[in-house]
């Protein structure tokens, strides 16, 4: 395996193909980012689909496989399908889904009676043609990693000059159209760049998956960052990884395909991101409603400790608890546990009692509580009975902040709609 | 036993997005009348008839239709959309689109009759639409396009009707249509409630009022209801720290009823 | 357009169950890429709604890993000998599936994928008959049905089955791609001539079926991929009668200026 990772950094021709690969991966990055902004990644499928019957027409042109023909007839129909989607849409009653499935199957099929005309030529070249379809990065020569990075280097450039316009039409067309943005045009560069991206990545992505070197960083970046530029860094570092990770995993077996490889790794990468992604991945996610969980129990078993000491008995059994507060014992039991841990209870024998912390975060929970019912019979309108749900959970979520603006908006009030004190 | 109320609300709360857009709404609702539930953009009055109607999951609480579950009553509501909640692009007719009117849950695979053919043709007259029968839908105006929900609502041939902003985007004539079909529903013992945006408007007609903005303000017979206060309350905004809670709730995640609570 | 997806994600159902069987016209072929139709949807829909990814996004990150899925497993496990290779993934085999016929007792009884074909065609035309208002209401008005208390999830899974029954019956002969441009090409075609479904329907077929003969007999005159060719023609008609409808309305405009106020 060792030697195996090291032949790819040390042969001549396995760097070349690494690093064809890892260009494209990381434009596509940043590229990608944009069109997953504009919620328009389902249109790079479409072009990805449609840059087949370019390369084609390329090859008939030029009669050999020039790197710069092909990716000229590429853009050519790339950019064709892209208007003809924009077309459809804005002159028939067709929705922009059902456009993009039948321009890019159409394209596409073009392409193949293409292909299968060429195939019946005598010309030696057109073997290599095949691999375009699930994308063949061992196919890589030198000039075409030079037009890579030549057309690469562009890219990033127009990138980087056009940042402001570009984000703006992102974020906000509106606001960019009404401060003098002309929106068409920034719109009809940034689908010059996905179009261009899709005629460099087809030869190592194939034209079936290409999509996915647009749509998977840029997805997964999002869940990473919140800012614009960190997307753009993050994304394009998971196509630049999952290139060169894909292309390595391809050589398990003679003859494969590299397309599907790179697509796989990159479903890992968005599989790894969409888990373990702080704040918005699943684990997050799970771990955010456990912590709420285990403070609602917790507060509630302070506020029943508090609503005990109303009736002047300090020393509860678990068993007197439980009469009074219906609760799983084991639930009990663990967060009676962790607050002995945490300072708020103490334990003698059988009895438990609040410490002096303890007494002091019951009577905030109560506070909360008895405010926010005083709160919804003041402000809203609601009747006696009907405030203690919304109040059950409210009391959980009240910061001190918006404890102050309650106590400000209701006169530091002494008493709660059902006659009961608001501790201070 | 007749029972006494169409619609029961009972301690309802609603979240999209996971935020709270309406906080235990409680209330009851008279037969035989117009009911309009009014309230300013985003007080949250579609979402409660979607929640009334069962097509979204709530939060806390309950709706009943005639003291019953929603799924025992089925047949006794009509239930009218937005105009905006279908492509009107369908390849349908006016007449198609008002036969689904009959379609019902568990015949979807038995043929219409000719009872129901009848009853559409019936509803389509009552809305004055029969000399565009067999129009494509989307070749009708705005008002003509509501009518034709209308219809479809009529051929149901129900008892409680639910529309949701029928008003909005419709022209004159249309306007006059409607409100003379509902107060000839009224006549007919139907229940009529209408979700509508703003009280400037068509607000004469309606016998009973729901106040809503995310809160239930007030509710009663519309002379009862439409106080100064009150209308305040309603339009006045939102109330400031009740947008900070939902805020709250939606970047915690917050449960917006604990496990295990029931309402009583 | 998650139709369009499972048309690609149905793939590594289909080879897995190739790999056990290896035949096309076995029942685990159907069975295989029913589960990975249901699985693409439910995939899609966890990602969209649970883990908030945008749906555009879920929807294109779900059908290419799937079909990258299925296209790996055919480089890995199928050799140069079977019959399922990654081109015939693309472009189907058309020309070679008619000479399996079915002999008898002497006596030709068809071809082998007419006789499979057959039956599911019926059952297809079947259900889209008897089901034919449950369908017309989860397309036309999804809220509307619920409200009425039908079960819309039951009919979406019902919907969604026919479109990976097709996929699979249409992969062997046009191949997993170009069967999005034959679900897709001769509906929208008759959607922009007529205003009812039923006839929709009716215009549809008839749009197909032509489509698929001239595809054909062109392709065998000029000795072209024959699922291609179909495909084409598909595309070719629909710009004519796009581009047809456009002139005629110009045409009407410029004889009647009034008619613009209508």
């Amino acid at each position: 395996m060792m030697d195996q990772l090291t032949y790819f950094f040390t042969d001549p021709i396995a760097r070349k193909v690494i690093l064809g690969v890892s260009i494209i991966g990381a434009v596509s990055g940043v590229v990608g980012t944009f069109s997953f902004l504009r919620k328009k990644t389902l249109i790079a499928d479409a072009v990805s689909h449609s840059v087949f019957p370019g390369i084609c027409l390329g090859f008939l042109f030029a009669g050999t496989k020039d790197p710069v023909t092909l990716m000229v007839g590429a853009i050519f129909t790339g950019w064709f399908s892209v208007w003809s989607i924009d077309y459809i849409v804005r002159t028939s009653k067709l929705s922009e889904d059902t456009a993009i499935a039948l321009v890019s199957t159409f394209f596409f099929a073009i392409g193949s009676v293409l292909l299968s005309i060429i195939s019946k030529s005598q010309n030696s070249e057109q073997t290599g043609l095949k691999s375009f379809l699930f994308g063949k990065a061992a196919t890589l020569s030198t000039t075409d990693v030079q037009v890579f990075f030549v057309v690469s280097v562009l890219i990033v450039a127009i990138v980087i000059l056009f940042f402001k316009p570009i984000q703006l039409v992102c974020f906000n067309a509106d606001f960019a159209d009404s401060i003098g943005i002309k929106i068409n045009r920034i719109e009809f560069l940034l689908s010059v760049l996905t179009v261009t991206t899709i005629a460099i990545g087809i030869q190592a992505l194939g034209v079936v998956l290409m999509s996915a070197l647009l749509i998977a960083p840029a997805a997964s970046a999002r869940y990473w960052t919140n800012k614009l530029v960190g997307m753009l860094v993050i994304s394009a570092l998971f196509g630049f990884l999952s290139g060169i990770i894909g292309v390595i995993f391809s050589t398990v077996k003679d003859d494969m395909p590299t397309g599907p490889w790179i697509v796989f790794v990159l479903f890992l990468f968005t599989m790894i991101t969409l888990l373990f992604a702080p704040k918005k991945g699943w684990f997050s996610l799970q771990r955010q409603s456990k912590k709420n969980n285990r403070k609602i129990e917790q507060e509630n078993i302070l506020k029943t400790f508090y609503q005990f000491s109303e009736e002047g008995f300090e020393r509860i059994t678990v068993g007197r608890f439980l009469e009074k507060r219906r609760m799983d014992s084991h639930v009990l039991e663990r967060n009676m546990n962790r607050m002995i841990h945490q300072g708020c209870l103490k334990r003698q024998d059988q009895n438990y009692e609040l410490t002096e912390k303890g007494k002091g975060e019951a009577a905030r929970i109560v506070r909360s509580h008895r405010l926010w019912e005083l709160y919804l019979t003041k402000r809203m309108n609601f009747k006696e009975d009907h405030i203690h749900g919304t109040a059950e959970t409210i009391e959980h979520l009240i910061t001190p902040e918006i404890e102050k603006e309650l106590l400000k908006e209701l006169n530091f009030p002494v008493s709660d709609p059902h006659n009961k004190d608001i501790p201070y | 036993m007749k029972p006494k109320h169409s619609i029961e609300v009972h301690n309802l709360s609603v979240a999209y997005n996971r935020i709270p857009v309406l906080w235990d709404i409680d209330f009851e609702l008279p037969q035989g009348q117009i009911i309009g539930i009014v309230g300013p953009n985003g007080s949250g009055k579609s979402t409660l008839l979607k929640a009334i109607m069962g097509l979204i999951p709530l939060s806390s609480g309950f709706a009943k239709i005639y003291d019953k579950e929603l799924n025992n009553v089925r047949d006794k509501i009509a239930y009218v959309p937005q105009r905006e909640s279908v492509d009107w692009n369908f390849p349908a007719t006016v007449e198609d689109v008002v036969r689904m009117g009959r379609y019902k849950k568990g015949k979807l695979f038995s043929r219409l009759s000719g009872i129901d053919k009848q009853l559409a043709d019936e509803a389509i007259e009552k809305v004055r639409l029969t000399p565009y029968k067999d129009r494509q839908i989307s070749q009708l105006s705005g008002g003509q396009q509501q009518r034709v929900f209308l219809a479809r609502a009529l051929a149901q041939g129900a008892d409680l009707y639910i529309m949701d902003e029928p008003f909005v985007g419709v022209d004159v004539a249309t306007e006059k249509t409607i409100l003379d079909l509902l107060i000839t529903m009224k006549n007919e013992g139907k229940t009529v409630v209408i979700v509508h945006h703003d009280l400037q408007t068509v607000s004469d007609s309606f016998d009973y009022i729901v106040l809503l903005n995310t809160r239930l303000i007030a509710h009663g017979p519309t002379r009862e209801v439409l106080t100064e206060e009150n209308l305040q309350a309603t339009y006045g905004g939102q109330l400031n720290l009740l947008v900070k809670m939902q805020h709250l709730i939606k970047n915690t995640d917050f449960p917006i009823r604990e496990k295990g609570f029931e309402d009583k | 357009m998650v139709g369009d997806a499972i048309s690609h994600s149905v793939l590594p159902g289909i080879v897995i169950a190739y790999l056990f069987s290896s035949q096309f016209d076995s029942i685990f072929i159907m069975i295989g890429a029913g589960i990975f139709g249901v699985f693409t949807t439910v995939i899609i829909d966890f990602f969209h709604k649970k883990l908030k990814l945008q749906e555009d996004a879920s929807i294109g990150i779900t059908f290419t890993w799937l079909f990258a899925v299925g296209v790996i497993l055919i480089a890995l496990f199928t050799g140069s000998a079977t019959d399922l290779d990654q081109e015939c993934v693309l472009f189907g085999e058309l020309g070679t599936s008619f000479l399996d016929k079915i002999i008898i007792g002497g006596r030709l009884y068809g071809t082998r994928s007419m006789l499979m074909i057959l039956p599911v065609f019926l059952v297809i035309v079947l259900f889209v008959f008897s089901g034919f208002k449950g369908l017309q209401l989860l397309a036309f008005h999804e809220e509307y049905a619920l409200s009425k208390g039908i079960n819309t999830r039951i009919w979406q899974l019902g919907f969604m089955s026919l479109v990976s029954i097709t996929t699979v019956m249409s992969f062997e002969s046009v191949g997993a791609i170009l069967v999005v441009g034959l679900l897709v090409l001769p509906p929208a075609t008759a959607y922009l001539l007529v205003g009812k479904l039923t006839k929709m329907l009716w215009f549809s077929c008839v749009i197909a079926t032509f489509d698929c003969l001239l595809g054909y007999l062109f392709s065998i005159y000029f000795d072209v991929s024959v699922s291609s060719m179909i495909i084409v023609f598909a595309g070719i008609i629909f710009v004519l009668v796009f581009l047809g409808l456009k002139a005629q309305k110009k045409w009407k405009n410029n004889f009647s200026e009034q008619s613009v106020f209508e």
